[in-house]
């Protein structure tokens, strides 16, 4: 079972390669609204979902980070990607099945899924 | 509405992250044999003063000026009274706020509690600067994860650093399969 000793061995472990990622720039955002009308609409397991893809494709140059509401609540749960030249892109109606193909198509080769897109679900 | 307790208690450990906390109690407390589930959610943050505390429990009241709705300590509220149960919310500028909700788990009304441990572990992930400390009883049995003692163990070393962060979802997983198995 899972208990401090065996976090213990998982930090000697992480000891050894720490020192390449402490000064390592994020090279992305993603930030996931979490206020009543996003953990409502269902953006808990959208942001779980996240954290596994980061973890799963080991990206340590990724920040996903939370946010409270942005307004538009009837779009919940959003998704915001900040790129490292400062552009958003604002993906809504996002389920943890969504997740994969953000992460694969847009944080990991930098081309954004256009049909999950707010511009492309406006109406 | 929220369609799991622990999506509520998210939701109102939000508030404490609003507010400055550094410390976030979290305590899920189940006696079957007395009809009883209390939820407490406390913080030492910027806290209420008494005129909001009295506003806070109403839907139609918020701090924000970008709209005129804030439902998150309501919806808790009328998920603990639908079954019968009880809220409380004390608070104290300068000291920090306290929500407690008792629910009667006979009743038709109780939400399932859901999933309780993504509710703690995404709080921990997405609030590195803030301390968290999480307590589930089962009757007289109970498990905890008190993110200061994994903080001393682990040094400057991120609480949502990747491998940390699947040890804790595991951490939590099997000691929850544990305390609610009986070993």
């Amino acid at each position: 079972m899972k208990n401090l000793a065996e976090l213990q061995a998982l930090r000697d472990e992480m000891k050894e390669k720490v020192g390449v990622r402490k000064d390592s720039e994020h090279r992305m955002r993603i930030v996931v609204g979490m206020a009543t009308c996003g953990i409502a609409a269902g953006a808990r397991p959208v942001l779980a979902a996240c954290i596994k893809e980061v973890e799963t494709r080991k990206l340590t140059d990724v920040v996903v980070a939370q946010t409270g509401c942005i307004g538009i609540c009837q779009f919940e749960p959003v998704v915001e990607i900040f790129d490292a030249d400062g552009s958003k892109t604002t993906y809504v109606h996002v389920t943890p099945e969504k997740i994969p193909k953000i992460f694969a198509s847009h944080v990991v080769n930098g081309s954004p899924v256009v049909e999950y897109t707010i511009g492309a679900n406006a109406n | 509405m929220m369609q799991e307790l622990s999506m509520n208690i998210l939701d109102v450990a939000e508030n404490s992250v609003r507010a400055g906390a550094t410390i976030v109690e979290i305590t899920v407390d189940e006696k079957p044999t007395n009809d009883l589930l209390t939820v407490t959610i406390s913080d030492n943050g910027c806290g209420m003063t008494q005129d909001q505390v009295k506003n806070v429990t109403d839907p139609f009241y918020t701090t924000r000026s970008t709209r005129k709705v804030g439902l998150g300590v309501p919806f808790f509220k009328m998920a603990a009274e639908l079954t019968g149960g009880k809220f409380v919310i004390k608070s104290e500028v300068g000291k920090g706020t306290e929500v407690k909700a008792d629910f009667v788990p006979s009743s038709i009304d109780l939400m399932p509690l859901g999933n309780i441990n993504e509710t703690i572990s995404s709080l921990i992930y997405c609030n590195p600067q803030i301390d968290f400390v999480y307590t589930r009883h089962l009757e007289d049995n109970e498990m905890t994860l008190d993110t200061r003692e994994f903080r001393r163990i682990l040094g400057d070393i991120e609480l949502n650093s990747p491998e940390v962060s699947s040890f804790i979802r595991e951490y939590l997983a099997e000691n929850t399969t544990d305390l609610l198995s009986g070993r």
